[in-house]
């Protein structure tokens, strides 16, 4: 914990690991590859004539995208609210686990 | 298995967790967070995969094409899954001072990915022929 000694004369609160600005872009990057799968969700919803129902699985992903942006976007809130930020806390975790598991259940759907 | 059912109550509750042993450096849990994230994606990209086999290989029997999109989702949902229990145990061990939990999983994720690799190779040389 000597983050403070180690940072330099530059800037004495920046973590030298720049671990809170990787951890952000690693939730930016998680939320890029949600993105792709989100697209090919709509792809395979719209492709080959689209039912109300396969319509309906398509929305709910792009749902599932969008809330996986709000839990993305309030983890990097907390990321940069301080210096030492609080580590990620289980609902976050499951709730970014549950969007995957709901997006490839209407995958499911969509597929079969 | 059992374990991992226990485990699945402490997904939900913070305080739980909160409540054994001491909080590690923040930059423990930062990259335990990065390291949960790293098997999100690769969860996704297995997802992503099962949609591309559906899109991408029209040529393909429905049978097969239809398997193999849910053999990837299915484990996608499982690489998800254990994701977050993973590092719901990594962050306990890191609280109480453990060693960090060893597992079998990404042996046995790399042994399925070569075989869903060289089904692929098998059934879109077959494809083409027939």
């Amino acid at each position: 914990m000597s983050a403070d000694a180690d940072a330099g004369p530059a800037d004495p609160g920046r973590d030298p690991g720049l671990q809170p600005e990787r951890t952000r872009l690693a939730w930016r990057r998680t939320t890029l590859s949600g993105t792709v799968v989100a697209v090919l969700a709509a792809k395979t919803a719209l492709h080959g004539g689209a039912t109300p129902a396969t319509i309906v699985a398509g929305t709910l992903c792009c749902a599932l995208w969008l809330t996986f942006l709000r839990i993305a976007h309030g983890r990097i809130r907390t990321l940069a609210s301080a210096h030492r930020p609080r580590a990620l806390t289980p609902p976050y975790a499951t709730a970014a686990t549950l969007c995957t598991v709901a997006l490839a259940v209407c995958g499911a759907f969509l597929v079969f | 298995m059992i374990e991992f059912v226990r485990n699945a109550r402490l997904w939900f509750a913070p305080e739980e967790i909160r409540r054994e042993g001491g909080t590690p450096d923040y930059r423990f849990s930062l990259a335990n967070e990065r390291t949960f994230l790293a098997w999100l994606r690769t969860a996704l990209a297995l997802v992503g995969g099962g949609f591309a086999v559906d899109q991408f290989l029209p040529d393909l029997r429905w049978g097969w094409r239809v398997g193999l999109a849910l053999a990837l989702l299915a484990a996608g949902v499982l690489c998800s899954l254990r994701a977050v229990n993973h590092w719901v145990r990594c962050e306990r061990a890191m609280r109480r001072g453990d060693d960090l939990p060893v597992s079998r999983f990404p042996a046995l994720l790399s042994l399925v990915v070569a075989v869903v690799a060289v089904a692929m190779v098998l059934v879109v040389l077959v494809g083409w022929e027939g």
